[in-house]
């Protein structure tokens, strides 16, 4: 089966097409070439058959490709792709969040447009791959060339001051990047020579197996901490957890807003994708044994996220912070080891994937009308723009995890499973302070809300601003849709999580 | 099987002759018409010159001329010469780098006077690189490392009219010359010591080194000669100096074709005749490379990030790529493999042949049009030349060791490499090094990419032969991500050949 790597090809070729088309085409005709990977993302939900974990050798993985690619020492690195329960929700997020963002960049961006467009569309190819490959090689390529078009689109059309955001952004997740790729080395050496591919099922399967040895002056135990925390800084700061949190604000308010849809939408999962198929699948024993700390962070960051989203003025500032916030509840949910968290937390990838994207694009849209994005300078925009405003509040409501709606079933879950949790010492207190955050972050999206789309309507404007047009609205109502979908009937995606996170749960014994 | 009609054995030396038969192609056409400016036929002779070079090696590695597969090395004139997959593999990679070099020369020095004696120049310098990863003497490798030096003295210093080109040559001569000198004393002790110049007899002879004082005297001059060669620490202060002020396409033909020959010598010297574990209980050079990888790769690098001027910081940043090859003989340890290990090294120099000849052409490029030499003179480049942009941009990121180029396996081979050996240090140092060069290169892309232009730049022409071989050296670059896999494979068999 390849069409995985028909995916990635089309995607990829879309790019290069885009690039060398003129400006004034560039957006529609990107946009109309990345149906062809959404296609495809979504022929392989519909023929979907897998059961089991990519990485752990009790089921089948869908669309698997394998061959050798080179050969490196002892190490074959092959072309390795594949689907499983976790990995497809993430490729249908990628695919979709991409061509709605593709269509609400027509309106803000105005210049170098065939390169814009052209940049997104290797994107989405790079992000393709990360969630699909499972040699390790493989998805490090693809892991880094998330970098490369990131970096430009927030240097290039971002605001006043991408300049500094895109280097911090460069520079501190590479950085990052380095130090999870020390971490999973000493995994490999540590393996010795009875590993001799570095396809992540194998490593996986190696390391739970029992066979790590000692390397150097570390021990097989030693060596599995070191692994783990290096693993967890890593990927830590993609997620991001607060404290490595410090260049989100910086990358999401200086991104223009496809581009922030991309990163809180899509980005931010390769953090907890990663820490899920690492640390939770590899090194599922040490996270079980220290998970009152990683739990601890799980639950920092949920809080410390709200209280900083609290303070903000600046709504798409708001609505980054309440990333940090919602990552918070992944953390907590992966370290909880039971099925209903790590279900749940799967699950908020998605769902949070979905509501945030939305929120971006929201806040987009007003910005487009109204030039501003600070909550003091407007209110009444219920009057001007009815539609937008309503899909709006919608999606905060959403945020707020009210019922019926994909956030709400994922939190439920995650709450339910940490609650439960055994390897977790006082799991009811740290899922209290995390449900805690619930409430701060349904006050400061209300408050910002009420102050901002409804009374009076004014905004200092030389300008008329009127309802947006449809082009901007239809994307906004598409993801609600969604959301809504997934709130009401969340089998669609939750059957195949459980199938694939159901054998996670045997490396513990929890 | 289809059967072969065997060529003479002196056939093998065909692609360095080439150059050789160029060159003299091109004195003959200058004694002829000595005042002609036909640059595009100058130009057009060195680059056919070069391919059929490059044509001839590649069918030469293809058939395994040489190699195990066919009769082994072929050896020459008393085995003074040998042709084998290492001597083929950088013979490629030279007439690569030739190719793009010359290619991009035609606009560089089409106005210049000379023409004949610049190219001329070029094909000896590449000759006597040829003939370096060729030598298997200790007497034709000093031969041929001066074949190679002579010539690029003349051509660092071949703008006349331009004061830092000619200190820069002024300053490249002088240092060569020393180090020349301590390279040939080195040899000598080395021969005072064993009795032999030919590699593999003088490992014969020091199976029981007797003088081991004056061996590690003459090994550490000759890793002096070899330092001064590749740019390494403590002898790299002529490259900063003579890289910058050369014409553009000379330094990057200096900084990728002239240090690889460097290097395929010492792979030799150290492998074949040094390697013998009797020589290393005598003089330990396997440490003296360690420390000098990673002095070199940190200094190179943590200079590079000083910089104010682009030029100035590829070659820094040229010097902190040897300390990155070095690794190669720094992790010859006994626990390594060592084919692995001397492979890598090798592919780090393939792929940094195309990435790095094509980021000092890009400086060719914005020489050419009148671009300074600053950061900020970068601004805004690539409202004005995507297509250049966008190719600098794979040569930086390929270099900083991003998924874009080549350069990011090359360094992954290198890494593993020295872990292989299990010298964790030089690990820890690349991926230091690395982390940090993002940082600088990534200055330029800014530059050109992110800041707003300046506004008095206009350019006007887009040179047909600069454009041409950059747009070569990104497509190879790009396409070393896909086609690592035999370019790593074919200097793994190479290796194999010498340890």
């Amino acid at each position: 089966m390849v069409m995985v790597e028909l995916v990635l090809a089309t995607t990829l070729a879309a790019a290069f097409v885009v690039f060398l088309a003129p400006d004034r085409y560039a957006g529609k005709l990107a946009t109309a070439l990345s149906v062809v990977p959404l296609v495809g993302s979504l022929y392989m939900w519909t023929n979907f058959e897998a059961s089991g974990n990519a990485l752990l050798a009790d089921g089948d993985i869908a669309f698997e490709t394998v061959f050798t690619w080179l050969q490196l020492g002892q190490y074959e690195l092959q072309w390795h792709v594949g689907l499983d329960g976790v990995s497809l929700p993430l490729l249908v997020l990628t695919t979709v969040l991409t061509t709605l963002a593709l269509v609400s960049s027509w309106t803000p961006i105005d210049e170098r447009q065939s390169q814009f467009y052209g940049l997104m569309l290797l994107m989405e190819a790079a992000l393709i791959g990360v969630f699909t490959a499972l040699d390790f090689f493989l998805w490090f390529v693809f892991w880094e060339g998330v970098l490369i078009p990131m970096y430009f689109l927030i240097g290039v059309w971002g605001g006043p001051r991408r300049k500094y955001a895109a280097i911090k952004f460069l520079v501190y997740t590479n950085v990052a990047s380095l130090v999870m790729f020390i971490g999973l080395f000493a995994l490999i050496f540590g393996l010795g020579d009875s590993l001799t591919t570095l396809g992540l099922p194998e490593i996986a399967q190696a390391v739970r197996g029992g066979e790590l040895g000692g390397f150097a002056f570390f021990d097989a135990a030693a060596l599995k901490t070191f692994a783990f925390l290096f693993m967890f800084a890593g990927f830590a700061v993609k997620v991001p957890v607060v404290p490595f949190h410090t260049w989100l604000p910086d990358a999401h308010v200086e991104a223009p807003t496809p581009v922030s849809v991309i990163l809180a939408g899509v980005l931010l999962k390769m953090g907890t994708y990663a820490l899920l198929r690492f640390n939770f699948t590899m090194l599922a024993d040490v996270a079980a044994a220290n998970a009152n700390l990683i739990a601890g962070f799980g639950v920092l960051s949920v809080i410390y996220g709200a209280m900083l989203a609290l303070a903000q003025r600046d709504l798409k500032r708001i609505v980054a912070y309440s990333s940090i916030s919602s990552m918070g509840y992944v953390i907590l949910g992966l370290v909880a080891f039971t099925p209903h968290a790590f279900g749940g937390a799967t699950f908020q990838m998605i769902s949070h994937g979905l509501i945030s994207g939305l929120m971006f694009m929201a806040v987009g849209v007003i910005y487009n009308a109204t030039h501003t994005r600070m909550v003091g300078d407007m209110s009444g925009m219920a009057d001007r723009m009815p539609w937008t405003v309503g899909i709006f509040l919608a999606a905060a409501f959403g945020y707020m995890g009210l019922p019926l709606m994909s956030g709400f079933a994922a939190e439920v879950l995650v709450f339910i499973g940490s609650f439960e949790s055994t390897v977790i010492t006082a799991a009811p207190i740290y899922t209290m302070f995390a449900m805690f955050g619930i409430v701060v972050v349904a006050g400061y999206l209300l408050w910002a809300m009420q102050r901002t789309l409804f009374g009076q309507y004014s905004l200092e404007t030389d300008y008329d601003v009127t309802a947006a047009p449809f082009h901007e609205v239809a994307p906004l109502a598409i993801l609600l849709l969604l959301v809504i979908l997934l709130g009401v009937a969340p089998d669609i995606a939750y059957t195949m999580i459980q199938d694939a996170i159901d054998p996670l749960l045997g490396g513990v014994g929890a | 099987m289809t059967s072969h009609t065997a060529l003479p054995t002196w056939a093998a030396l065909a692609p360095m002759g080439m150059f050789v038969v160029t060159a003299l192609v091109l004195f003959l056409y200058d004694a002829i018409d000595p005042d002609s400016e036909n640059s595009a036929l100058l130009a057009g002779i060195s680059v056919a010159g070069s391919l059929v070079s490059l044509v001839l090696t590649g069918w030469y590695l293809v058939a395994g001329t040489g190699q195990p597969r066919r009769n082994g090395a072929i050896t020459l004139f008393g085995d003074s010469l040998v042709v084998d997959g290492m001597s083929l593999f950088f013979t490629a990679l030279t007439a690569s780098v030739v190719t793009l070099v010359v290619l991009a020369s035609y606009d560089y020095v089409k106005d210049e006077a000379h023409q004949a004696e610049y190219y001329s120049l070029m094909m000896l310098a590449a000759s006597g690189m040829a003939l370096m990863s060729t030598a298997n003497s200790l007497a034709t490798a000093f031969i041929a490392l001066e074949l190679a030096s002579l010539p690029s003295y003349a051509l660092v210093a071949f703008l006349k009219h331009n004061k830092g080109s000619v200190e820069a040559g002024l300053k490249y001569f002088l240092i060569g010359a020393v180090s020349s000198a301590i390279f040939a004393y080195g040899i000598s002790l080395v021969y005072a010591a064993g009795g032999a110049l030919q590699f593999d007899a003088v490992a014969e002879a020091l199976q029981s080194p007797e003088a081991a004082g004056v061996l590690g005297l003459g090994v550490m001059m000759v890793i002096g000669g070899f330092a001064f060669k590749t740019a390494s620490v403590p002898f790299h202060f002529w490259a900063p100096e003579a890289y910058e002020g050369a014409p553009s396409p000379i330094s990057g033909f200096l900084s990728s074709a002239s240090k690889a020959a460097g290097f395929v010598l010492a792979f030799r010297v150290f492998t074949v005749a040094l390697g013998g574990t009797a020589v290393l209980e005598a003089v330990d050079w396997v440490v003296a490379f360690q420390v000098l990888a990673v002095v070199t790769m940190t200094v190179g690098n943590f200079a590079a990030v000083k910089q104010e001027k682009v030029k100035r910081m590829l070659a820094y940043s040229s010097i902190g790529h040897a300390g990155y090859v070095l690794i190669a003989l720094a992790a010859l340890t006994g626990d390594a493999d060592s084919a692995f290990v001397l492979g890598s090294g090798m592919a780090h120099l393939f792929v940094y042949g195309f990435m790095n000849t094509g980021a000092f052409l890009f400086i060719a490029l914005t020489e050419y049009w009148g671009v300074g030499r600053e950061f900020e003179d970068f601004n805004g480049l690539a409202t004005q030349a995507p297509f250049a942009c966008a190719a600098m941009s794979v040569f930086l990121f390929s270099l900083a060791g991003l998924p874009l180029g080549g350069g990011f396996f090359s360094k992954f081979y290198l890494l593993m490499a020295s872990i292989n050996g299990g010298v964790a240090l030089l690990a820890v140092a690349l991926v230091v090094n690395s982390a940090l060069s993002l940082y600088y290169y990534s200055r330029v892309v800014k530059a050109m990419w992110i800041e707003d232009p300046n506004g008095d730049l206009d350019i006007e022409s887009y040179p047909v032969g600069l454009y041409a071989a950059i747009a070569l050296a990104a497509v190879v670059t790009v396409l070393l991500v896909p086609g690592f896999g035999p370019v790593a494979e074919t200097a793994q068999m190479a290796a194999e050949m010498l340890v």
